[in-house]
């Protein structure tokens, strides 16, 4: 599991970064554009993913780690609830937009719309972590079951 | 009428691609024409103007492809082995035929394609929301305001639900990977062959 061949990983390279930014400009825009939270979670986890196809499981646990995947996945999922609570505690609605009613920005443009962005990003956060974490599960069993040489990777993983 | 004709080629298309995926024994054709189904369906969503569901679809069967294609093709099973059985067979197809009735049935009850029927009934939610979505929530994109405001304790519930799948897959399978590697430490299994073989 040391990656593929060169071509694969130069390609890789240089078009990582393009997914990425991708979808960064889905998250940010999608109370503008088409889009929203579950689209861009999946397109930053298909970045990581191919960062991991490419260059190897160790390449890319280095960038962004399974205990590291679980806490932004946990954290996701905290913002968005802290955004309701907010809503809860301002505006006496669960979920309520307070900072639309309390700052009305102007429509279409990018700091509009309250809460919607931050929950946007909240979801987005959690979406793209829970799919690389799927990919981790499914490719640390398969070591396990498959090869020997990358046992060190399921021990690191049992420590947590 | 012109996006209707496409619509049903992309149907057939979609269709042809499920009985490919079925019926065929070798499992790479069945992942590569069910990722085939995915496309067809994020184009029809681009016709029907849903270009949200179509980007969600796109970007969630790229993934599906990625995830069956290392489960399935890794594990040196690349066949499927089975043979027909005859009385399911009948079974499944009184089943079908029973559905497609009833699905015959209910679509003469619906309005027809392209009238909705929140056009037709005048105190559906789905109206409000349209009219005054973007003055109370700001959202240049309506579905984004009906997920994330009005809709909202749904994205929650969506959350939840793959918050604890995940945790829950991350939980069995751990499991499951330790005890396996406990168990060729102790004993003789596959995984001590394939170290053996290795060494040769």
């Amino acid at each position: 599991m040391k990656g593929m061949t060169v071509i694969v990983k130069t390609v890789t390279r240089w078009v990582k970064v393009f997914i990425f930014l991708y979808g960064i400009y889905i998250i940010i825009t999608g109370h503008l554009a088409p889009g929203g939270g579950f689209a861009d979670g999946v397109i930053i986890a298909c970045s990581y993913i191919l960062l991991m196809l490419a260059y190897g499981r160790e390449f890319a646990l280095k960038r962004l780690s399974s205990r590291a995947a679980h806490h932004l996945d946990s954290s996701g999922v905290l913002l968005f609830l802290v955004v309701a609570l907010l809503g809860l505690g301002y505006g006496g609605i669960f979920f309520g937009n307070f900072l639309q009613t309390r700052f009305p920005g102007v429509a279409f443009k990018l700091l509009s719309s309250g809460t919607i962005p931050i929950s946007n990003i909240a979801i987005g956060i959690k979406v793209a972590a829970s799919v690389f974490l799927v990919f981790i599960i499914l490719s640390v069993l398969r070591i396990v079951l498959d090869e020997d040489g990358t046992q060190k990777m399921v021990q690191d993983e049992e420590e947590e | 009428m012109g996006i209707e004709i496409y619509l049903l080629v992309l149907l057939i298309f979609i269709i042809v691609g499920a009985l490919i995926a079925v019926e065929t024994k070798n499992l790479l054709s069945a992942v590569i024409s069910l990722g085939a189904i995915g496309f067809g369906l994020s184009i029809a969503f681009l016709f029907l103007r849903a270009p949200d569901l179509a980007i969600v679809q796109i970007a969630v069967e790229v993934i599906l492809l990625i995830f069956l294609i290392r489960a399935t093709i890794g594990r040196d099973v690349i066949s499927a082995k089975g043979h027909i059985h005859w009385a399911g067979l009948v079974v499944i197809c009184l089943l079908a035929v029973a559905v497609f009735v009833f699905g015959l049935f209910a679509f003469r009850s619906l309005n027809e394609f392209g009238a909705p029927i929140i056009a037709s009934v005048q105190d559906a939610p789905s109206n409000k929301y349209l009219q005054d979505g973007l003055k109370s929530t700001g959202a240049a994109n309506i579905v984004t305001a009906v997920l994330l405001d009005y809709r909202a304790y749904d994205t929650l519930g969506e959350a939840t639900v793959l918050f604890a799948a995940i945790i829950g897959a991350l939980a069995v399978l751990r499991g499951r990977a330790a005890s396996r590697r406990k168990g060729s430490r102790q004993m003789g299994s596959p995984q001590a062959g394939s170290e053996r073989r290795k060494d040769k």
